[in-house]
């Protein structure tokens, strides 16, 4: 008797335990799901039926809003600029601040202590405070509305070079003494030893830079003014209040602008889900 | 001789080595995030118009009496301290019970975890999109005034009222965010022993005192953390508000970082915005230096 009405109390507990997740789950999901679904949906048919559960789902699923957006987008343009940006930061990112991780970790020169507070200090520093005058740097350097006004100003950063440091600091020196003893230089040890020995951390800081370049919005609506030098985000913004409205076209224009992202999340799930946490801990 | 390693010559190379390599990234902070820093505090000494760069005067601590007698300028102040005062609670609670839901393995966990996550997939852009066709006012064309509706209740003018348009950034804000902050406590909570549960539970302490007693001071690094990353975060609003309300109605969402954007790049009153950035910036750092020295002083 007592044996099964504990069972029976387990068995309650599992349910509530599922059925609050399947709860709060759909509430998390279901502005997602509007999304996708209005963007299969003609026009007309997004808003008519918003009482019923048929909102979520179209009736007739169809791509038509998919071909609106590529034709008043310019989406090959915003693609192509978007993805350039992102490849040429990145690049810039991974090889120079893990060069600089490198050197703080396992080099001894004067200064090192000075550069190290540097980056920590930097770490809080908001763009959003220095947007001005940066701004009218780039203008003086005849910047604006060029990639390089995208990608030089924050290819070094400080987030980066801390985690590359604290990766390098845990390999072991025996392996660099090693490397030096069979003749290697110490930029020849960085390049050909310990480069391929990281690929964990250049896959989180790779990661957690594209989905945070991805996503960028402030800084590119300063600089790239010019209609054909928008990024993704710059592009959604801007069809939002373009006319005509179609909602069901926007829709469609968020899917789009976030298909990228699902594939890295899909692909690098391990990595960013590691580079987040690790965040935490290592702060 | 090489080959053995020279030491004084190996430490030399060692050296240059070093400086060739902190070189380009540090030339970049400085260039790019210090030099701006010092300019921002630089021109918000000056009378310096966007249009009219070659008349820029010196006028000392001008700005900052105007600024501190601007009501705009208190107005985004205290729109920005609320959005954090109310933001960073809701949003790190809510990520730590999402994380306390799906931190034990069970059959579909990883499901739930992705879909806490999965507003993190889009960017805040598109969610700002997203929630403005949701909080439409009209219950026929806005999905959550239709299901408010429904459940008998009126429909509210989210962002066209100055009274909830705020909260509505909010909720929408902890909502995309969470999924985040969530991560990070399922890593703080791997860190736990386990032994410590099931002490606990051999003593017969309650679910509510293992989490009171075990989880909470378990995680005390973890809460610090994730509360400092989104203090910074909230105290940065624009993107919302400037796709949402465009800091309206009534300047009830109007932002520091939206009203250093207004002031600077919409009015072109350059000097005066760099006195709004520097303010904002010290802001920021009070408020992680603060953050730090508490969580220095307890450990």
């Amino acid at each position: 008797m007592k044996k099964s009405s504990l069972k029976f109390s387990a068995g309650l507990s599992r349910f509530l335990f599922y059925f609050g997740n399947i709860v709060i789950g759909i509430i998390f999901v279901s502005p997602l799901i509007w999304m996708i679904s209005a963007s299969l949906k003609p026009e007309a048919e997004i808003f008519a039926n918003m009482n019923s559960i048929r909102t979520f789902f179209p009736s007739h699923a169809s791509l038509a809003n998919y071909i609106e957006v590529f034709n008043r987008m310019n989406l090959l343009r915003v693609f192509r600029n978007t993805l350039l940006y992102i490849a040429l930061i990145l690049l810039l990112d991974l090889l120079l601040n893990s060069m600089c991780g490198y050197a703080l970790a396992k080099f001894s020169f004067i200064g090192k202590g000075a550069i190290l507070n540097l980056v920590v200090a930097l770490m809080v520093l908001p763009m959003e405070a220095i947007m001005l005058p940066l701004y009218i740097e780039m203008s003086q350097l005849g910047w604006v509305n060029t990639m390089t006004a995208l990608v030089v100003p924050f290819a070094a950063k400080c987030f980066s070079i801390y985690m590359f440091r604290q990766f390098f600091y845990d390999i072991p020196d025996d392996l660099i003494e090693a490397a030096y003893i069979d003749g290697c230089s110490p930029a020849g040890t960085f390049f050909k030893i310990v480069v391929p020995i990281s690929k964990t951390v250049y896959a989180t800081v790779f990661i957690l830079d594209f989905v945070a370049h991805w996503n960028d919005f402030m800084w590119p609506f300063l600089v790239m003014t010019g209609e054909n030098k928008r990024t993704i985000q710059l592009a959604v913004q801007s069809f939002f209040g373009t006319q005509p409205v179609h909602y069901s076209a926007i829709m469609a224009a968020l899917v789009i602008s976030a298909i990228p992202m699902i594939i890295m999340f899909i692909f690098m799930q391990k990595y960013y889900v590691e580079g987040i946490a690790s965040s935490g801990i290592k702060g | 001789m090489k080959k053995t390693g020279n030491l004084q010559g190996r430490k030399k190379n060692e050296r240059v080595t070093a400086y060739l390599f902190v070189a380009p990234a540090v030339i970049l902070l400085i260039s790019f995030l210090v030099v701006p820093m010092i300019y921002t505090a630089y021109f918000s000494a000056f009378k310096y118009q966007i249009m009219r760069p070659d008349n820029i005067d010196f006028i000392g601590i001008d700005n900052y009496s105007k600024l501190f007698a601007d009501k705009n300028f208190w107005v985004a102040l205290k729109n920005t301290v609320y959005f954090t005062v109310i933001v960073v609670p809701a949003q790190c609670a809510l990520a730590l019970g999402l994380a306390l839901l799906v931190s034990k393995k069970f059959r579909g966990v990883s499901i739930f975890r992705t879909m806490y996550f999965s507003p993190q997939l889009t960017s805040m852009v598109v969610i700002a999109v997203l929630w403005s066709v949701l909080y439409n006012a009209n219950p026929n064309t806005g999905l959550i005034n239709s299901l408010l509706v429904n459940l008998g209740l009126n429909p509210i003018n989210f962002l066209t009222n100055e009274h909830t348009a705020m909260n509505a950034i909010i909720f929408m804000s902890a909502w995309q965010g969470a999924g985040y902050q969530m991560m990070i406590f399922l890593a703080g909570l791997q860190g736990i022993p386990r032994e410590q549960y099931e002490a606990a539970s051999v003593d017969g302490a309650t679910k509510w005192n293992q989490f009171w007693y075990i989880t909470l001071p378990g995680l005390r690094g973890t809460i610090k953390y994730v509360i400092m990353i989104t203090m910074i975060q909230a105290m940065k609003l624009f993107t919302q508000p400037y796709i949402m309300t465009q800091g309206g109605p009534k300047n009830a969402t109007k932002t520091l970082v939206y009203y250093i954007y207004t002031q600077g790049f919409q009015k072109g009153n350059f000097g005066y915005a760099c006195s709004i950035a520097t303010v904002f910036f010290v802001i920021v750092v009070i408020m992680s230096l603060t953050m730090k020295r508490i969580t220095t002083a307890n450990e």
